[in-house]
C-alpha cells in the first residue's frame, strides 16, 4: 500500500503534522543524560598539555611536577600512545591529489598548531588532571610558522610538511564552456573579492567522551557526543587494534553538534587509547578554551570572482578563484578538502547558464584544522553567487528579483545538470521566489525603504536564492574509500502490548530525529506516535548507519523507517488475517487496532494479536510466519545528492554613523521535499538562519602572525544573542524527491546556507546610494565604516 | 592540588528544599558542587566564564551563574535547580510551553534558560518581546535561533496575566 500523502484526512496521517518530540520533556526537566552526566565506577579523568606555539619541534618532556600532583596516576606522551594507536591519514581517493601527513593522537616529534595535544595526564579528578597538565614542561624548539593562506604556496614560504613537498593540500579546477571568450565580449562584467571568516561551531556542550575498556570481555564501550557512532566504532577498532564487533559506541543526549561532532579528534582517540592501556573508564570533557583551539574551524576562504551578463540580465559566465587554509592536517576521515570542493560544486547553483570556471586551492597552515561545519561550503558559494548577481543587477539597473527570475532554472526544466555538473532532480526556484515576494510583500517593503531613506535612514533589502546538498549517496565519501555509511537502516518491532519500538542508525542531536522517526513509523504501522519508542545512538543495538550529517536524517533514515514500518504492518496483518479468517488485503491497522479497510470497523486490538503471537503461538497455524520484527535499509541510487532549494530575504537598517547593522526581519522559503513535521522543520530553518547571521555579523576567529588564536572565549568570539536576532518568517514549497516513497530531503542547513548572502546583499542595498559596498564577512561596524570611508587608517 | 582546592570549607544550605551539609574545597564552583557532589546534573557547564548562562540556577530568589559562584559562598543559601523546580511544579507552565513551541533542540541551554526566563516572569509584568529578548541575552542558545524561546516565554507571560485577572 502506498501512502496517499495528498489526502490529509487519510488514516494515521502523522506524516506532515506537528507532533511533539518524545524527548523534549526530559530535557526541559533537566533529565537529559549528556556524556559529562555519566559517572562510572573507577572512572578517571584525562586532561591535556597542549602546544602553546603554532609550530615547534618537541624536545625534552618533563613530567615530574605533574606526576607529583595528588590524584595523578599516569602521564602519556605522544611516543607512549604511538605504541598502542596507529596514525591516520585523511585523504579520499576521489579528491585527486589530496595529501596530508600521518596524524597521531598526541603529537610525537612536532606540534603544528596552538592547541595540538602533546601530553595526556590522567587523574582521579578533572581538577587534578587539569592542574597537573598545566605543570607539564615541554621544550619547544620554534619552527617557522605559516599562517597566511594566499602566500602559503609562495617560494619563500616555509613548507610545513617537507615530506609532502609543498603546502598545497588539494587543488581542483572545473571548467565548462568557453569562459574567457565570453568575458571578453560580454555586455557587462562585474568582479569582486569576497572573504568569509574562520568560524567554529560553539556547541554549548563541549566535545565529550567517556571510554570504558573491559579487558575481561575484550570490549570497548565509548559514551560519545558524536553524530556518527558507527563511523567512530570503525575508527576506534581500526586504530586501536580491536575487532570492530568489540567496540560499542553509545551516543545519548548531545548538546549541539552542527558538524563539529562528526570528526575524529586526536584527544578523543587518545582518551580511548588510554582507557585501553589502563583498563579503566577515562573521561575527557573539553573546556571552552580547548573548544576554541581544537574543535574544527571552517569557512576561512578568500575569493576572487566575476560574472558576465548580457543587456537583458542573462548570466553568461561565472569565474571563481577560491582559496582556503585548512590548518596543518586534513581532518580524518572526511578530509578538509570537501569545503573548497563544495564551493566549486555549488557556485551559480540556482542559475541556468553555460560557461563556468571555478578553482579551489586548499593549503596547509599552522592554525586549528578546518573541516565540515553546518552547510559546508554553501554559505561561501551562496555569498559569491548572490553577491555577484546583485552587483550585476545594479550595474545594468535591474531589480535584484527580476535578474534572478530571468536566470533561475524554470520549475519545469528538471531533471537538469548544472555547469558545475550537479544533477538536479526537481527544484522550485520560481515558485519559491513567488511565495517569498508574497510573504514579505516586496513592493510594500521597497516603498517603506524609500520612505525611510527620505528620513535619512539607510535600510536595505537583500535576497539570496540557494541550493542545498542533502541525502548524500556514497559519492560523497564512500567512493573515496572512507568507511562512512551513506545507507541507513531501521528495525521496527511490535511488542506483546501492541507498542512499537524503532531502532535507527541516524542519531538525535536536538533537531528532532526521534520525533520524525516516531511519526513516520506510527503512520507506517498504524499506531499513535506516542506508542512508538525510538532508540538511536547505540552501535550494538541499531542497524549500521551513517548517523547525522549532510541533512540526511529524514531523507535517508526516515525512508528506512517508513519501509521497515510498512513491512511490520504487513506481517501484523498476515497474522491478523489468519486469526480473523479474513483477507489481509482487506484489513488495515488504525490507531493500534486491526480494522476492516473499507468500513473501518474494529476487529482486534494489537495487544490481543501480541498476546496470541508471543504467549499462545500454539493456536496459530503451524506454518504461519509471525515475524513481528522487520528491518529495512535505504540508500539513494539515482542521484548522488538530493538537492533542495530556497530563497531568503533580509531587511535591515545600517547606522551610517556607527556602522551598526540592525536586523529588522528575515524570511525564508525552503523546499525540502515532503515536510514530515512542520514545526521541527521551521525550527531547524530558524536555528540555521541564526547561525548564518552569526557568520554575517559577528563570528570571526582571529590569529596573530605567530599563529596564536586571539579570541578563544565566548566573551571574545561573539555568537548571536537573543536581543540582536530578528523574528523570522518561514514558508515552504514541497517538491518531494521521487527516489523515496517518503519524498523527504534535508532541511537542517538551508538556513545557514543562505542567510549570510541575504544580509550582505541587504547591507549593500542600503549602502548603494552612498557608493559603498562590503564583501568581507563578518560585517562589523568597523568594516562598514571603512567601506563608507569614515575610517581610513 | 592548589591551596584553593586543598582548603575545605563547611557549608550548610538548602538545595531544592532539602538541607545539605558539606565540606567543600574552597575553590569549588557551585555548578561543580551541584553536579559532582549532589548529582544534580540538570544545570550545565559550558563556558565556565559567566558568559553563556547554561549554568544558571536560582539562589535566594535570583538567577545566578553557577560557574561564577563558589560553593563556599552558599552557606546559608536557598538554592533551586531545574530538578527541584520540576518536582515542585513551580515552572510547569513554562516547561510545557517550551515543549509545545519546540523552544529547545539539544536542550543543553534549556535548564539555564528556564531559570532565567522564570526570573523575568516572576516579576509579574507583561514583558514585551524586546524585553524578553533583552532579559535572555545572557543565555546563549546555539540551536534554536531564539524565536521559539521568545514565543514560549511570551505565551506564558500572557497566560499568567490572564489567570491573574480572572
Ligand atoms: S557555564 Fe556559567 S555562564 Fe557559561
Ligand atoms: S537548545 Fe541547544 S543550545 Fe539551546
Amino acid at each position: 500500500m502506498t501512502i496517499p500523502f495528498n489526502n490529509p484526512d487519510r488514516p494515521n496521517s502523522y506524516i506532515g503534522k506537528t507532533v511533539p518530540r518524545p524527548n523534549a520533556s526530559k530535557l526541559v526537566q533537566g533529565r537529559g543524560r549528556y556524556v559529562d552526566d555519566i559517572v562510572l565506577p573507577r572512572m578517571l579523568h584525562v586532561a591535556f598539555s597542549r602546544a602553546p606555539v603554532a609550530h615547534a619541534k618537541i624536545g625534552k618532556i618533563d613530567v615530574d611536577e605533574a606526576k607529583a600532583v595528588k590524584g595523578v596516576l599516569r602521564v602519556f606522551t605522544g611516543k607512549d600512545l604511538a605504541e598502542v594507536c596507529t596514525p591516520w591519514v585523511a585523504v579520499l581517493a576521489h579528491l585527486k591529489g589530496l595529501k596530508s601527513p600521518p596524524e597521531h593522537p598526541l603529537a610525537v616529534d612536532r606540534a603544528c598548531w596552538v592547541g595540538e595535544p602533546v601530553v595526556a595526564v590522567v587523574a582521579t579528578t578533572r581538577a587534578a588532571a587539569e592542574e597537573a597538565a598545566s605543570l607539564v614542561m615541554v621544550d619547544y624548539e620554534d619552527l617557522p610558522v605559516v599562517t597566511d593562506t594566499m602566500t602559503a604556496l609562495d617560494k619563500d614560504t616555509p613548507v610545513i610538511h617537507p615530506e609532502l613537498g609543498d603546502n598545497l593540500a588539494f587543488r581542483r579546477l572545473h571548467e565548462e564552456g568557453d569562459v574567457d571568450a565570453v568575458f571578453e565580449t560580454a555586455h557587462k562584467v562585474v568582479s569582486a573579492s569576497f572573504r568569509t571568516a574562520r568560524h567554529t561551531g560553539v556547541t554549548l556542550e563541549p566535545r565529550s567522551i567517556l571510554v570504558d575498556w573491559n579487558p575481561a570481555e575484550g570490549q570497548m564501550t565509548a559514551y560519545h557526543a558524536t553524530q556518527a557512532p558507527h563511523m567512530m566504532q570503525t575508527v576506534f577498532a581500526k586504530h586501536l587494534d580491536i575487532p570492530e564487533s568489540r567496540v560499542r559506541v553509545i551516543c545519548g543526549d548531545v548538546g549541539g553538534s552542527y558538524g563539529i561532532k562528526v570528526h575524529v579528534y586526536p584527544d578523543e582517540v587518545a582518551t580511548a587509547a588510554i582507557a585501553k592501556v589502563m583498563g579503566r573508564p577515562i573521561k575527557f570533557i573539553a573546556d571552552r578554551l580547548e573548544s576554541y583551539t581544537t574543535d574544527i574551524h571552517a569557512r576561512d576562504h578568500e575569493i576572487e570572482a566575476k560574472i558576465a551578463v548580457d543587456a537583458d540580465g542573462k548570466i553568461l559566465a561565472m569565474d571563481v578563484d577560491d582559496w582556503t587554509g585548512i590548518g596543518p592536517y586534513s581532518v580524518y576521515p572526511r578530509t578538509s578538502a570537501i569545503e573548497g570542493n563544495q564551493v566549486v560544486n555549488l557556485c551559480g547553483g540556482p542559475y541556468d547558464f553555460a560557461n563556468y570556471r571555478a578553482q579551489t586551492t586548499v593549503v596547509f597552515q599552522n592554525k586549528t584544522p578546518t573541516c565540515q561545519y553546518r552547510a559546508v561550503g554553501h554559505p561561501i558559494a551562496v555569498a559569491i553567487t548572490e553577491g555577484l548577481v546583485d552587483m550585476a543587477a545594479a550595474a545594468i539597473g535591474m531589480d535584484p528579483v527580476e535578474i534572478r527570475r530571468r536566470n533561475m532554472y524554470a520549475d519545469d526544466a528538471y531533471p537538469v545538470t548544472s555547469p558545475a555538473k550537479m544533477k538536479f532532480e526537481g527544484l522550485s526556484h520560481h515558485a519559491s521566489m513567488d511565495k517569498l515576494m508574497e510573504m514579505m510583500d516586496y513592493d510594500a517593503l521597497r516603498a517603506g525603504q524609500a520612505e525611510a531613506r527620505k528620513k535619512g535612514k539607510y535600510r536595505g533589502i537583500g535576497i539570496a536564492s540557494f541550493i542545498e546538498l542533502t541525502n548524500p549517496s556514497p559519492f560523497m565519501y564512500g567512493i573515496g574509500g572512507a568507511r562512512i555509511s551513506a545507507q541507513d537502516g531501521c528495525t521496527v518491532r511490535m511488542d506483546p502490548d501492541g507498542s512499537v519500538v524503532a531502532l535507527s542508525g541516524v542519531t538525535e542531536q536536538g533537531q528532532g530525529t526521534e520525533a520524525m522517526l516516531s511519526q513516520v513509523v506510527a503512520e507506517g504501522v498504524g499506531v499513535k506516535p506516542t506508542n512508538v519508542r525510538v532508540i538511536t545512538g547505540d552501535t550494538q543495538v541499531t542497524p549500521y548507519g551513517g548517523g547525522t550529517w549532510a541533512s540526511r536524517g529524514a531523507g535517508i533514515g526516515g525512508e528506512a523507517a517508513l519501509q521497515a514500518a510498512k513491512a511490520l504492518r504487513n506481517s501484523i496483518l498476515e497474522v491478523a488475517a489468519a486469526m480473523l479468517q479474513a483477507d489481509a488485503g482487506k484489513l488495515d491497522i488504525r490507531d493500534g487496532q486491526v480494522v476492516d479497510m473499507d468500513s473501518g470497523e474494529e476487529r482486534m486490538p494489537l495487544e490481543e494479536l501480541g498476546r496470541i503471537v508471543y504467549f499462545r503461538g500454539d493456536t496459530l497455524p503451524k506454518d504461519l510466519p509471525r515475524e513481528l520484527v522487520q528491518t529495512r535499509h535505504f540508500i539513494t541510487m539515482e542521484y548522488p545528492f538530493a538537492f533542495t532549494n530556497g530563497v531568503q530575504a533580509s531587511y535591515l537598517e545600517v547606522d551610517t554613523d556607527t556602522g551598526v547593522v540592525t536586523l529588522l526581519k528575515h524570511w525564508c522559503i525552503e523546499d525540502c521535499g515532503r515536510v514530515i513535521n512542520p514545526q521541527l522543520v521551521d525550527e531547524q530553518i530558524r536555528g540555521g538562519i541564526v547561525q548564518g547571521l552569526g557568520g554575517a555579523l559577528y563570528e570571526e576567529i582571529h590569529y596573530d602572525e605567530d599563529g596564536q588564536l586571539l579570541n578563544g572565549s565566548m566573551a571574545d568570539y561573539l555568537v548571536p544573542m537573543a536581543a540582536e536576532m530578528p523574528d523570522m518568517q518561514v514558508g515552504h514549497v514541497e517538491t518531494p524527491t521521487k527516489e523515496s516513497e517518503l519524498g523527504a530531503k534535508g532541511a537542517g542547513e538551508a538556513g545557514t546556507a543562505g542567510a549570510p548572502a541575504a544580509v550582505m546583499n541587504a547591507i549593500n542595498d542600503a549602502l548603494r546610494p552612498l557608493g559603498a559596498q562590503v564583501t568581507e564577512m563578518p560585517f562589523t561596524p568597523e568594516r562598514i565604516l571603512r567601506a563608507l570611508g569614515k575610517i581610513n587608517d | 592540588m592548589t591551596e584553593m582546592f586543598r582548603d575545605k570549607v563547611d557549608v550548610s544550605l538548602t538545595v531544592n528544599g532539602e538541607p545539605v551539609e558539606a565540606r567543600v574545597p574552597a575553590g569549588q564552583h557551585m555548578i561543580d558542587f551541584l553536579r559532582l557532589e549532589l548529582g544534580l546534573t540538570g544545570a550545565h557547564a559550558s563556558c565556565e566564564h559567566g558568559v553563556c548562562g547554561a549554568c544558571t540556577i536560582r539562589v535566594d530568589g535570583d538567577a545566578v551563574r553557577g560557574c561564577l559562584m563558589l560553593a563556599a559562598q552558599a552557606d546559608g543559601a536557598e538554592v533551586w535547580t531545574i530538578e527541584g523546580l520540576t518536582d515542585t511544579n513551580a515552572i510547569s507552565d513554562l516547561q510545557d510551553a517550551f515543549v509545545a513551541r519546540n523552544a529547545l533542540q539539544c536542550g543543553y541551554c534549556t535548564p539555564g534558560m528556564l531559570v532565567a526566563a522564570e526570573e523575568l516572569l516572576s516579576k509579574g509584568d507583561l514583558p514585551s518581546r524586546a524585553e524578553i529578548r533583552e532579559h535572555l541575552s545572557g543565555n546563549y542558545c546555539r540551536c534554536t535561533g531564539y524565536e521559539a524561546i521568545i514565543d514560549a516565554v511570551e505565551s506564558v507571560a500572557q497566560g499568567r496575566a490572564g489567570k491573574g485577572k480572572a
